[in-house]
C-alpha cells in the first residue's frame, strides 16, 4: 500500500529520489568532528524560531498602545504563552552562538576555500538577514531597550552623506520611532525576512551538496572517476549523481550515520538549551535586558543602551571609531570583510592542521579580537574600554590583511590524500 | 599544536564568564530571602499591596482572579476581602489615579509594579527600597532614598517603619517612632518583595519545576540517542 502510493508519487515528483541524494545516499566524510554540529543545530533552531513565531503572532499586537501589554498577554494569559516566549527569546541567541561556531568551524577548516565560495556567500547572506531579522525583531516587545536600540541603529543610516536624513526617515516611516515602525517591522520579521531566510538555508544546503562537504582535514573525498581501486572505495551505497563522475573514498551516507549521530548533538544541545529556557531565560540579563521590562519611552533614556550581546563586535567597533559616519563604514566593512574571506585566502591548503604556524595564530588572535569585542559592545564606553576596542578592532581587520599577505607563498605540511581518522 | 588549539578554546570559553561577572554594576542590596512558594507570605504581601501600594501603582497586568488562583484564593474570598472597588474577578488590578495629574504631584506618576523585580534587580532591590528612605528636608516630601537617589515618592510606610537619619557618614539611624519593629518591618518588606517578584513572573515556579522534568526527560533520551549512534557506527567503524 505504502510502497504504491510512493511509486505513483515518485512517478510525478522525484521525491525518493530527493531524499537518496540528499540524505540516505550523499557522501559525508567519515571524519566529521564536533564543530560540524552547528549547521544541523542552526536548523534545529531555525524551526524552532518559525514554529514558536507562528503562535507568538497568534496573540500577538503589533501597535504603540497595545504591543508591550500584549506580550505580558502572552505571559500570563495565553496557554503555555510564558513557554513559548522564552523558546523564541532563547532561541534567537542560541541563533547566533551556533551559527558563530559554525562560521569558525569554516575558518578552522577553510570551508570557505575553492570551490565553496558561493557555499559560503550564502551563508554570509543567511548571518546577514538574520542580524536583520534580530534586529527587528527585538522592537516587538516595544520596551524601552527595544526603543532606544532601534533609536541608536536606526540613527546610523543618518551618517550617510546628502541622504541620510531622508533614508533614516523612510525607515522609520516617522521622525522618531513609533507604532509605524513597529507596524513594518514586524511585517519583515514575520514575512519578509523568514521567507528570504527559508530561501537561502535552502541555496545554502544545494550548494553545499552540488561542492561536497569538507572536512576537518580539508582533503576531498572525491577522487577521479577510476583512479581508486574497487577495494579502497567506500563500501557505502551512494547516489548516482555522485558515483558516475567520481570514486568516493572515506565518506559515509548522510542518512543514518549522520543523522543518528547528530541526534546525540541535538539533544545535548536542547539540555543546554532548556537549561537556560527554564532556569535563566533573561540569560544574566544578556538575552533579555532588564529596562525592556518597561513599555517604550521616548522621554526616558537607558541609562546604558547596550545591543543584544550577538552584535557586539560590530557594535564596539562602530564605537571605538571617533567618526559617526566612518565607524559605520567600518562597522559594514567588517561584515563585508568576512564576505570576501574566500579571497583574501590565496592559500590551496584548506585545514589550519596543515597550514603555516602564522595562520593558526592569526586565526586565534581573530577568535581573542572577536570575543573582547563583543564583550565590550554590553559595557558602557570608558577610555580603557576604547583603547581594547580599538585594539581589538585593529586585531579583526588585521587578521584578513595578515592572511592575504601569507597565504601567498605559505608554508604547508603536506596534506594526506586519504582521511587519517 | 592539537592539543594547545583544544587547550585554548577551552580557556577561551572560560574566560567570557569571567569577564561578564567583572561587569555587574556594585549598589549594596540587601538579600530579601523571600520565598516564592511560601504563599501564606505571598498572601500577606498581596494584602499589604492592596492597602498601601495600589492606591498609587497598579499592577495593570496582573488579574485579580489569576493572583486568587496562584495563591489559593477562592473568587469568594478575594471578592469579599481583596476587593473594595468593584471590580469583576477577571479584571486587571488598577486603580483610578490619573496619570498626568500624578505626575504633577510627584514629579513623574507613580510606575507600575507588576515587572518591577524584572526591571530593577530583583526583590532584594525592593525589600532594599523599602527599607532605606531617610529624613532629608531638601527634598519636597521630606525623604530621600539610599538606593533610588531623589525618589519622587513620599515615604507613605513611614508610619509602620519610623523615621531614620542619616549621618554625616552616610550611614543610616535605627527607625524611631514607628509602629512595628525592625524585624516586624523587614518582614512586611520581604513579604512584598515576595508578592512582587511573584507578578513579575507568575509563571517562575511552573517553569523550573517543568525545566526539571523536561532536562530529566532529555537525559534519559540522550542514553538512548547514544546507544542507536554507537549501533549504527559500528558498520562504519
Amino acid at each position: 500500500m505504502i510502497a504504491n502510493i510512493m511509486a505513483w508519487i515518485d512517478k510525478r515528483l522525484p521525491v525518493t529520489d530527493a531524499i537518496n541524494k540528499h540524505a540516505a545516499q550523499y557522501p559525508a566524510p567519515k571524519n566529521f568532528n564536533f564543530w560540524y554540529v552547528f549547521g544541523i543545530l542552526a536548523s534545529v533552531v531555525l524551526v524552532n524560531q518559525l514554529l514558536t513565531g507562528i503562535w507568538l503572532t497568534m496573540s500577538y499586537e503589533p501597535s504603540n498602545e497595545g504591543a508591550f501589554a500584549s506580550v505580558e498577554y502572552i505571559m500570563r494569559d495565553v496557554d503555555y504563552g510564558w513557554l513559548l516566549r522564552y523558546m523564541h527569546s532563547t532561541g534567537a541567541s542560541a541563533f547566533f552562538v551556533v551559527v558563530y561556531m559554525h562560521m569558525f568551524r569554516g575558518m578552522m577548516y577553510g570551508s570557505y576555500q575553492k570551490p565553496r565560495e558561493l557555499l559560503w556567500i550564502f551563508g554570509m547572506l543567511i548571518f546577514l538577514v538574520l542580524m536583520a531579522e534580530a534586529f527587528m525583531g527585538y522592537l516587538l516587545p516595544w520596551g524601552n531597550m527595544s526603543y532606544w536600540g532601534a533609536q541608536v541603529i536606526i540613527s546610523l543610516f543618518g551618517a550617510i552623506p546628502i541622504i541620510g536624513d531622508d533614508l533614516t526617515l523612510w525607515i522609520r516611516g516617522d521622525y522618531v520611532i513609533s507604532g509605524a515602525t513597529l507596524n513594518r517591522f514586524f511585517a519583515l520579521h514575520v514575512i519578509a525576512m523568514p521567507l528570504v531566510l527559508v530561501v537561502l538555508v535552502f541555496l545554502h544546503i544545494l550548494a553545499l551538496h552540488e561542492v561536497g562537504s569538507n572536512n576537518p582535514e580539508g582533503t576531498d573525498i572525491k577522487k577521479p572517476k577510476g583512479s581508486v581501486p574497487l577495494e579502497e572505495q567506500s563500501k557505502f551505497t551512494f547516489h548516482e549523481q555522485y558515483t558516475k563522475k567520481y570514486d568516493i573514498v572515506d565518506a559515509i551516507p548522510f542518512h543514518p550515520y549522520y543523522t543518528v549521530k547528530d541526534l546525540v548533538a541535538v539533544v545535548i544541545f536542547l539540555i543546554i538549551f532548556c537549561w537556560v529556557m527554564f532556569f535563566n531565560p533573561e540569560g544574566g540579563g544578556y538575552f533579555m535586558e532588564a529596562p525592556n521590562f518597561e513599555p517604550a519611552n521616548g522621554l526616558k533614556t537607558p541609562e546604558h543602551i547596550a545591543p543584544v550581546w550577538y552584535f557586539g563586535p560590530f557594535y564596539t567597533i562602530l564605537r571605538v571609531i571617533p567618526d559617526k559616519l566612518l565607524g559605520a563604514i567600518g562597522m559594514f566593512s567588517a561584515i563585508i570583510a568576512l564576505f570576501l574571506l574566500p579571497w583574501f585566502d590565496r592559500g590551496t591548503v584548506k585545514s589550519m592542521k596543515f597550514r603555516c604556524t602564522a595562520h593558526t595564530v592569526n586565526l586565534m588572535q581573530f577568535v581573542v579580537c572577536f570575543i573582547a569585542l563583543g564583550i565590550l559592545g554590553t559595557l558602557p564606553s570608558t577610555p580603557m574600554n576604547n583603547l581594547i576596542g580599538t585594539i581589538a578592532t585593529f586585531g579583526y581587520f588585521g587578521f584578513f590583511v595578515a592572511l592575504w599577505l601569507y597565504s601567498k607563498d605559505e608554508k604547508t605540511k603536506p596534506v594526506p590524500e586519504r582521511v587519517s581518522g | 599544536m592539537n592539543k594547545f588549539i583544544r587547550a585554548f578554546t577551552f580557556g577561551i570559553f572560560a574566560l567570557v564568564p569571567m569577564l561578564t561577572l567583572a561587569a555587574s554594576s556594585s549598589v549594596h542590596l540587601d538579600k530579601a530571602g523571600n520565598d516564592l512558594s511560601d504563599k501564606e507570605s505571598l498572601k500577606r504581601g498581596f494584602e499589604s499591596y492592596i492597602n498601601y501600594c495600589l492606591g498609587c501603582h497598579q499592577l495593570k497586568y496582573q488579574r485579580y482572579n489569576r493572583t486568587f488562583a496562584d495563591l489559593g484564593i477562592s473568587d469568594e474570598d478575594g471578592l469579599a476581602n481583596y476587593m473594595y472597588t468593584g471590580e469583576k474577578v477577571g479584571d486587571h488590578i488598577t486603580n483610578t489615579m490619573p496619570a498626568k495629574e500624578a505626575a504633577k504631584w510627584f514629579g513623574s506618576a507613580p510606575p507600575d509594579l507588576t515587572l518591577m523585580a524584572r526591571l530593577k534587580p530583583g526583590p532584594d532591590y525592593i525589600y532594599t527600597y523599602l527599607r532605606s528612605f531617610y529624613l532629608d528636608p531638601k527634598r519636597p516630601f521630606g525623604v530621600n532614598n539610599t538606593v533610588f537617589k531623589d525618589v519622587g515618592m513620599p515615604h507613605v510606610l513611614q508610619g509602620l517603619q519610623g523615621v531614620r537619619t542619616m549621618d554625616e557618614h552616610g550611614k543610616l539611624s535605627e527607625p524611631t517612632g514607628g509602629s512595628m519593629t525592625v524585624e516586624e518591618y523587614d518582614a512586611f518588606s520581604r513579604d512584598l518583595a515576595n508578592f512582587l517578584e511573584y507578578t513579575a513572573e507568575p509563571n517562575k515556579l511552573e517553569r523550573k519545576a517543568m525545566g526539571y522534568w523536561v532536562i530529566g526527560f532529555l537525559f534519559i533520551f540522550l542514553i538512548f540517542a547514544y546507544l542507536l549512534k554507537v549501533e549504527y557506527w559500528k558498520d562504519v567503524h
